[in-house]
């Protein structure tokens, strides 16, 4: 029996440096947009209001020896959507989840910098009370395994001192079922169990279960990236219309969608804040070169 | 809800409680440190407990004495035949559960047809699992006083005795084979498939992979299975007693060196301590302390090994 | 390249269905062994329910003088007597492994809560070997120390003479008692139950805890209201291996609940956790000096029959009660 010969391995180079971006052609008036969806209709006009609620000052946060986040400082108001994008692994997601505390869940996670929420140090309040006022909702849907109605209602249930009665919060159910923009799809029986909905549904609930905490930040890890494009529209659109009411933090990997729901993004790369700035001039104009190469897709 | 401009800043007035924990809250996690102490102290109790006493009557002399009919603590001898009755029906059940719960877990997790065989395996399995060891012990009687397994015990005016260290194997094979199906499986089943398919590429049988590859690789978890099997094994009392003869000593069968020994009658720790407490006939609790502490030592040795074993194959064999 | 596969290149096929089919057997006959034994017990156990029908469930009678009929009638090989009405022995494995149960659920719970969340690492490092060392501490040994410490204890200490006085003329109070039985019952089904619930907390999916956390709801309440819930077949498939257990339980009954086949009274008062009886394997186990007696023999199947059925009908509920939770992905 003869052997044959194993097919020939291709190496990759050991050391692998992002490309750069080679400059786009100008368009005519010399100004030429770094992206080309920039000037797409898609973006709504800026809120009137901006209120500020959280300052995160000198952030670093670090899992044992590697450190992930690297002395970030941003604002975070209310009336702005605030978009944080970057490659994988920039620490984005890190940096979300350490404005409402859930770093802590991570075994050897250390921080060190502020951040404030109303002029008072997070790590000073209750992590419970903090998470009632600045609630998240996560990437993959995860509807309890209870029907919508006690799936909004949990929260309320479990916040007050007493347990209300199903009429005292039904009001309130309805109410955040309408703000997700979900009310129209489940009003008929709220009893239906909430795993059976479709998952652009699941991820509106857990929107709507979110706001019926009544918070005043509300935290968005990647929502739509398991969706369909029509549950994507269906939630930029709901963002948009919320963030007068909440400030809106998002993190997301599609740059199209920061670009449509948000008012401001926040570029990282590697834990360190890049580039903060409105999504028109960062997307348009980013002072910043690695900005530049990033949201031209030169690498991601 | 229209986004209509809040006039002011600031922190929202928020009904509720002042602190995130209701009363009933903390009773709660109070409770559940009050049972997890609780159960501490139990363990400890019982461990120190015969740890005292068994070190107040253990004296060398008693592993190598054999017991003797007496009524004093004196005249009563030690446990050199029960201690040595319980290696040997430890090893004997085991040697037959481990290569049959082995197969049985290959064949349950890599080929498992029909699948109306499956299901009817598992649920024995987890029936047996479940089965008080004295419905197995008059099992064993039954099956073992049939003229046909008359070889496998003494005979006595054309009555098989059908109590043989033998007999109290094969039942205890019985009850330290779930453990080992069980751990085999859960062990096969944590290998991912894209190994097996791997080796599939290559040509190999199901059977090669599964001798070359699989089994191998499950080697702890065949390991623990066994350890913990083996646990329950020297641990039976009812088995043993129904099924061994319960003579103090080694009575062979016949003068043939080993099968007479084990077509014999004989005894085991836990049958010993049974006869030596206070409600048996023996009635020497001193013996059964020193006994019981005996016992223990094995049952954490057995737990430590399994310790061991389960710790070091968690850093060993990563499955990417 | 091994052997093996050079010698068996041609035969791969067959060498695969060779094992499978020999495998199969062998999975067979264990099955068939499984069944044999239903098959044994129920044959030898036969003249018994025959000759008392449902009676034989029932009550009537001195259970004692019965068992001493029909023993005697046995060894001196006359017409056999097999009158019997277990009902105190049916009684007493109820009250005893009801009793267990009801106790160690709601603590093996708290317990197994605690260790898959709450206790701080060096406890839960030292908790679950004690919970292995638990349950694996041979039964024998929990008979020793409950007879020589928990029964003395209860008899030499909480019962007082006038109440043993008051009860003389029927039985003796010496502390081997329900008591005893329950509450070492307790510690053994206990390990079986934390085992189950820690597999299935520790099932439960990340995000729905995180997601509840992430409300600003407190872990203890997370834990409960979503981990705790969603477990509910994991909850009933663990008590009902633990009764199963606590039901089958023999040697340490024998040794701990009293050996008089008494059927203790609630309406007697306080007194009746301390009065003695009898659980069905605990009967077996005392009467096995008298297996050569043929209608003892058969009343000694009898009462392995009912175990057997009973331990095989619970271990199955519990096995499909944990399917349900494969609906969640959980897989317990």
């Amino acid at each position: 029996m003869e052997l044959r010969k194993p097919p020939p391995v291709r190496r990759l180079s050991d050391a692998w440096t992002p490309p750069t971006a080679t400059p786009p052609t100008t368009n005519g008036n010399g100004h030429h947009p770094v992206t080309s969806f920039v000037g797409a209709p898609q973006r709504a006009a800026p809120s009137s209001i901006a209120i500020d609620r959280m300052h995160v000052e000198n952030l670093s946060v670090s899992y044992g020896e590697k450190p992930a986040v690297k002395s970030v400082s941003l604002p975070i108001r209310q009336g702005e959507v605030l978009a944080l994008i970057g490659p994988s692994g920039c620490g984005k997601t890190t940096l979300l989840r350490s404005l409402n505390r859930l770093t802590e869940l991570t075994r050897g996670a250390s921080l060190s910098g502020r951040i404030t929420l109303d002029g008072v140090d997070i790590a000073s309040m209750e992590a419970t009370s903090l998470r009632r006022r600045v609630t998240m909702v996560f990437q993959q849907p995860n509807p309890f395994p209870m029907s919508v109605f006690d799936n909004v209602a949990y929260v309320l249930r479990e916040q007050a001192s007493r347990r209300p009665r199903r009429a005292a919060v039904r009001g309130a159910v309805n109410d955040a079922l309408g703000r997700a923009g979900l009310l129209d799809e489940v009003a008929d029986n709220l009893d239906h169990p909430a795993l059976r909905l479709s998952g652009g549904q699941q991820q509106r609930l857990c929107i709507a279960r979110a706001l019926a905490a009544d918070p005043e930040v509300l935290l968005l890890d990647e929502p739509c990236s398991a969706l369909d494009p029509v549950s994507t529209r269906l939630i930029e659109e709901l963002i948009i219309k919320l963030r007068g009411d909440v400030a809106i933090v998002i993190v997301t990997h599609n740059l199209q969608q920061a670009y449509r729901v948000a008012d401001y993004v926040a570029f990282m790369y590697l834990g360190e804040l890049v580039e903060y700035g409105s999504a028109h001039k960062l997307f348009g104009t980013p002072s910043q070169q690695r900005t530049r190469d990033y949201v031209s897709g030169a690498f991601g | 809800m229209s986004t209509a401009p809040t006039a002011t800043a600031g922190v929202r007035p928020r009904a509720g409680t002042a602190s995130a924990y209701r009363l009933t809250d903390r009773l709660g996690l109070g409770l559940a440190w009050f049972f997890g102490l609780l159960f501490c102290a139990i363990a400890g109790a019982i461990v120190i407990y015969f740890a005292i006493e068994g070190i107040r009557y253990l004296r060398p002399g008693l592993l190598f004495t054999n017991p003797a009919p007496g009524v004093s603590e004196s005249q009563t001898g030690g446990f050199l035949d029960p201690m040595l009755g319980t290696f040997i029906i430890g090893a004997m059940a085991m040697a037959i559960a481990l290569p049959v719960g082995v197969a049985m877990a290959v064949w349950l997790s890599e080929f498992g047809r029909p699948t109306a065989l499956a299901r009817v395996a598992e649920s024995a399995i987890e029936m047996m699992a479940g089965e008080p060891a004295v419905v197995l012990a008059l099992f064993g009687l039954t099956l073992f006083e049939l003229h046909a397994l008359s070889f496998l015990s003494q005979t006595t005016n054309g009555v098989v005795l059908g109590q043989s260290f033998f007999a109290a194997a094969a039942l205890l094979a019985l009850v330290g084979l779930p453990m080992v199906v069980a751990n085999t499986r859960e062990g096969l089943q944590a290998i991912p498939s894209h190994v097996r398919e791997a080796s599939y590429a290559l040509g190999k049988t199901k059977i090669a992979t599964t001798r070359r590859v699989l089994l191998p690789a499950v080697r702890p978890s065949v390991i623990t299975g066994t350890m913990l099997g083996l646990g329950r094994v020297i641990g039976d009392t009812a088995i043993v007693l129904l099924l061994m003869g319960g003579t103090l000593t080694f009575q062979p069968a016949n003068s043939v060196p080993v099968l007479g020994l084990l077509r014999g009658t004989g005894d085991t720790l836990t049958g010993y301590i049974y006869y030596n407490a206070p409600t048996g006939d023996g009635n020497q609790p001193d013996k059964a302390y020193a006994a019981a502490f005996v016992l223990m030592l094995m049952v954490l040795a057995l737990n430590l090994g399994v310790d061991l074993v389960v710790n070091r194959s968690r850093n060993a064999v990563r499955w990417s | 390249m091994d052997e093996d596969d050079f010698l068996e290149q041609d035969h791969g096929i067959s060498q695969d269905q060779r094992a499978e089919l020999g495998l199969g057997a062998l999975v067979f006959a264990v099955v068939g062994l499984l069944l044999a034994m239903f098959a044994f017990v129920v044959h030898e156990a036969w003249p018994s329910f025959a000759h008392n029908g449902i009676g034989w469930f029932g009550p009537g009678g001195n259970l004692a003088q019965q068992i001493q009929a029909i023993i005697t009638s046995g060894e001196l090989k006359e017409a056999p007597v097999y009158t019997f009405h277990a009902w105190p022995l049916i009684w007493s494995t109820i009250l005893i492994a009801a009793g267990a149960v009801a106790i160690a659920f709601p603590a093996s719970l708290f317990i197994s809560v605690f260790i898959v969340e709450f206790a701080p690492p060096w406890l839960r490092r030292t908790l679950e070997p004690v919970v292995r060392l638990l349950a694996s501490v041979p039964s024998v040994i929990y008979g020793l120390a409950g007879v020589l410490v928990i029964v003395p204890l209860i008899g030499n200490h909480l019962i007082t003479q006038s109440e043993k006085a008051s009860v003389t003329p029927i039985i003796q109070l010496s502390g081997a008692s329900l008591l005893a039985a329950v509450l070492i019952l307790t510690v053994m089904i206990a390990p079986i139950m934390i085992a189950v619930f820690v597999d299935g907390l520790r099932a439960v999916p990340r995000g729905w805890l995180e997601g509840s956390l992430a409300l600003g709801v407190n872990p203890w309440r997370t834990f409960w209201k979503v981990g705790v819930r969603t477990i509910r077949p994991v909850l009933v498939a663990g008590t009902v291996l633990a009764t199963a257990r606590a039901m089958g339980e023999a040697i340490m009954l024998s040794m701990v609940s009293g050996s008089v086949p008494f059927a203790p009274n609630p309406i007697d008062g306080l007194i009746f956790i301390f009065e003695p009886s009898q659980p069905l394997a605990a009967t077996i186990i005392h009467n096995t000096e008298a297996l050569n007696s043929a209608p003892m023999k058969a009343t000694l199947y009898a009462i392995g029959a009912v175990l057997l059925f009973s331990s095989a009908m619970l271990s199955l509920i519990g096995w499909t009660a944990k399917r349900p939770m494969r609906r969640y992905g959980v897989i317990a």
